[in-house]
C-alpha cells in the first residue's frame, strides 16, 4: 500500500526538493526502507550505524509520534500521513512563542504541532492586495503560513477603505504592497510577506507563481483571471478562485487537470458588459467572506484536511444569505486542460479579454 | 410547469429588482422565451444566435447544462435554475 510522507525542509534536497513522496510499506518500518531505497541519500538521515531510527528523528503517522503508537511496527493504511521530523533542525521546531501565538491550532489534531509546521513551511501568493486578497493574506498571516507574497501595481485610493481591510486612512496614495506587508507584519512579525509591486503579465507570471506553493487569486478584472488561472495550471499550483460584485460571491479551487476557470467560463464577458465593483459596487463585508473562505481552502490544502471546493462552485447570495453548491467539470473541451488543448503557453491576455491589464492603461 | 429561475445581483435590474423569477416551459430555452416575453431583453443577455454565451452559466439544480442537453435540457416540476455570469470582482480596479 502507498502512504505519502512528508518531508521537512532540511531533507528536502534529498528528494527532489519534494515537500511530499509516496512511499510502499504495511508498517513505519517498511515505508522507511522502502523510502531509504528511492532515496539513497536520505538512508544516513533516517537510519543511524545499527539501522535504527536515530534519537533525534522523531516519526509521525496521521499527527501522532509513532512511539505513542506501536513504534516502528505501527500499521499503515492506504492515504496515511508518515512525518520525518528531526527534532532540531534550525527553527524547525516550535519556539515557547510560536507555540503559544498557535495554540488553538496545535490544540486541534487535525492541525497539531506537525500540521503548524507545514503552515509555516508553506508559500501561499496572493493575486491583488483588494478586497479579497486583504482577508485572505491576513488570515493566512495569523495562521501563521510562513511565506506570503502578495501581488498588486495599484496604491490606496479612498474610495478601497470601505472593504479593504489591510489599509488604513493614512496609507491613500501609498502602494498597496507597501501597506500590506506593514499590516500583516503588524498582526504578525514571524511571517515573510514579499511583495511583487507592478501588473502580473505574460512576462511575469511563470516566474512569480512558480515560486509558491498555492495562489489565492483576488483579481478585479478578467485578464488578470484569465492570466492568473493559465499560468496556474502550466506551473502545476493549485489556484483558489474567488469573485464578488454587488451582493453575489463565488468560490472554488482548481487543481491543475481536474477543471480550471476556462472549463466554468471559457471566455469572458466583452468589455464593459459585466460591471467591475468600481462601476457597480459591492457590500462591504461581504468580499470578507469570500476572502476567508479562500483562506480556509488554502490552509484547509496546506494541511492536506477536509474537502476542498475542488469540483464545486460555492455561490454566495448576501441579500437571502444563501449559500448554495454547483458541480463544477473538467470540460473535455477546454482550450487549456481539455483533452485536445490549443492553449499551451501563456498568450496576449489584452487581446483575447478585449480589454486592456488595468493599469498599464495608464487609467 | 413553472420554474423559478434564480439571478445574479447584477441582471435584477432587468427583472424588477427581483433575486428570482418564475417562468414556464418544459425545456430551458422554452422558459427563457417565456421570461423574455415578460422581462424584454431577458433572452439577449444570455444567448445569441441560439448560443449560450460563453461567460455565462446556467445551472439545471446543482448542473451546468452544458453538460447536460444545453437549451434543450428537459425541465420538471420543481426544478430550480440559477444564472450565473461570470464575475471578475476583487481588488478594486482604477476608476480613473
Amino acid at each position: 500500500m502507498s502512504v505519502t510522507v512528508y518531508i521537512p525542509t532540511p531533507f528536502r534536497r534529498l528528494t527532489g526538493n519534494q515537500v511530499y513522496v509516496q512511499a510502499e510499506g504495511s508498517t513505519v518500518a517498511e515505508v522507511l526502507y522502502n523510502l531509504s531505497n528511492q532515496y539513497p541519500t536520505l538512508r544516513h538521515m533516517i537510519f543511524d550505524e545499527s539501522d535504527e531510527v536515530p534519537g533525534h528523528i522523531n516519526i509521525y503517522v496521521n499527527n501522532q509520534e509513532i512511539n505513542s503508537l506501536n513504534g516502528k511496527e505501527t500499521p499503515l493504511e492506504d492515504g496515511d500521513e508518515v512525518a520525518v521530523i528531526p527534532a532540531i533542525a534550525g527553527g524547525q521546531v516550535l519556539t515557547e512563542d510560536q507555540v503559544n501565538r498557535y495554540s488553538r491550532h496545535i490544540i486541534m489534531p487535525q492541525v497539531g504541532s506537525l500540521g503548524q509546521r507545514k503552515l509555516m513551511a508553506a508559500k501561499v501568493l496572493v493575486i491583488g492586495a483588494g478586497g479579497l486578497g486583504s482577508p485572505s493574506a491576513l488570515y493566512l498571516t495569523l495562521a501563521g503560513v510562513g511565506t506570503i507574497g502578495i501581488v498588486d501595481f495599484d496604491v490606496v485610493d479612498m474610495s478601497n477603505l470601505q472593504r479593504q481591510i489591510l489599509h488604513r486612512n493614512d496609507d491613500v496614495g501609498r502602494p498597496k504592497t507597501q501597506s500590506a506587508k506593514e499590516t500583516l507584519l503588524s498582526y504578525n512579525p514571524n511571517v515573510n510577506v514579499v511583495i511583487h509591486d507592478g501588473p502580473l503579465t505574460s512576462e511575469n507570471a511563470m516566474e512569480v507563481i512558480s515560486q509558491y506553493d498555492i495562489v489565492i487569486n483576488g483579481a478585479d478584472n478578467f485578464t488578470t483571471r484569465y492570466l492568473v488561472n493559465d499560468a496556474c495550471y502550466f506551473a502545476g499550483k493549485p489556484l483558489v478562485d474567488g469573485s464578488v460584485l454587488l451582493f453575489d460571491g463565488q468560490a472554488t479551487v482548481f487543481f491543475p487537470g481536474k477543471g480550471c476557470y476556462r472549463c466554468l467560463f471559457p471566455s469572458p464577458p466583452p468589455p464593459g458588459l459585466v460591471p467591475s465593483c468600481a462601476e457597480a459596487g459591492v457590500l462591504g463585508a461581504l468580499p470578507a467572506v469570500i476572502g476567508s473562505i479562500q483562506a480556509i481552502e488554502a490552509l484547509k490544502l496546506i494541511l492536506e484536511i477536509g474537502e476542498s471546493l475542488a469540483s464545486r462552485l460555492l455561490l454566495v447570495d448576501a441579500l437571502s444569505m444563501e449559500f448554495r453548491m454547483v458541480k463544477l467539470r473538467r470540460d473535455p473541451k477546454c482550450p487549456l486542460c481539455g483533452d485536445d488543448p490549443t492553449i499551451r503557453e501563456l498568450i496576449d491576455y489584452e487581446g483575447f479579454c478585449g480589454a486592456p491589464f488595468p493599469g498599464q492603461d495608464g487609467g | 410547469m413553472v420554474i423559478e429561475v434564480r439571478v445574479t445581483a447584477n441582471i435584477q435590474t432587468l427583472v424588477g429588482g427581483q433575486r428570482s423569477v418564475r417562468g414556464e416551459g418544459s425545456t430551458v430555452s422554452e422558459l427563457l422565451d417565456d421570461l423574455d416575453s415578460h422581462y424584454p431583453g431577458f433572452k439577449a443577455l444570455l444567448i445569441t444566435d441560439g448560443q449560450l454565451h460563453r461567460f455565462v452559466n446556467i445551472y439545471l439544480n446543482d448542473e451546468d447544462i452544458r453538460f447536460l442537453d444545453k437549451l434543450d435540457t428537459p425541465l420538471k416540476e420543481g426544478d430550480t435554475l440559477s444564472i450565473l455570469p461570470a464575475l471578475a470582482g476583487g481588488a478594486a480596479s482604477r476608476t480613473g
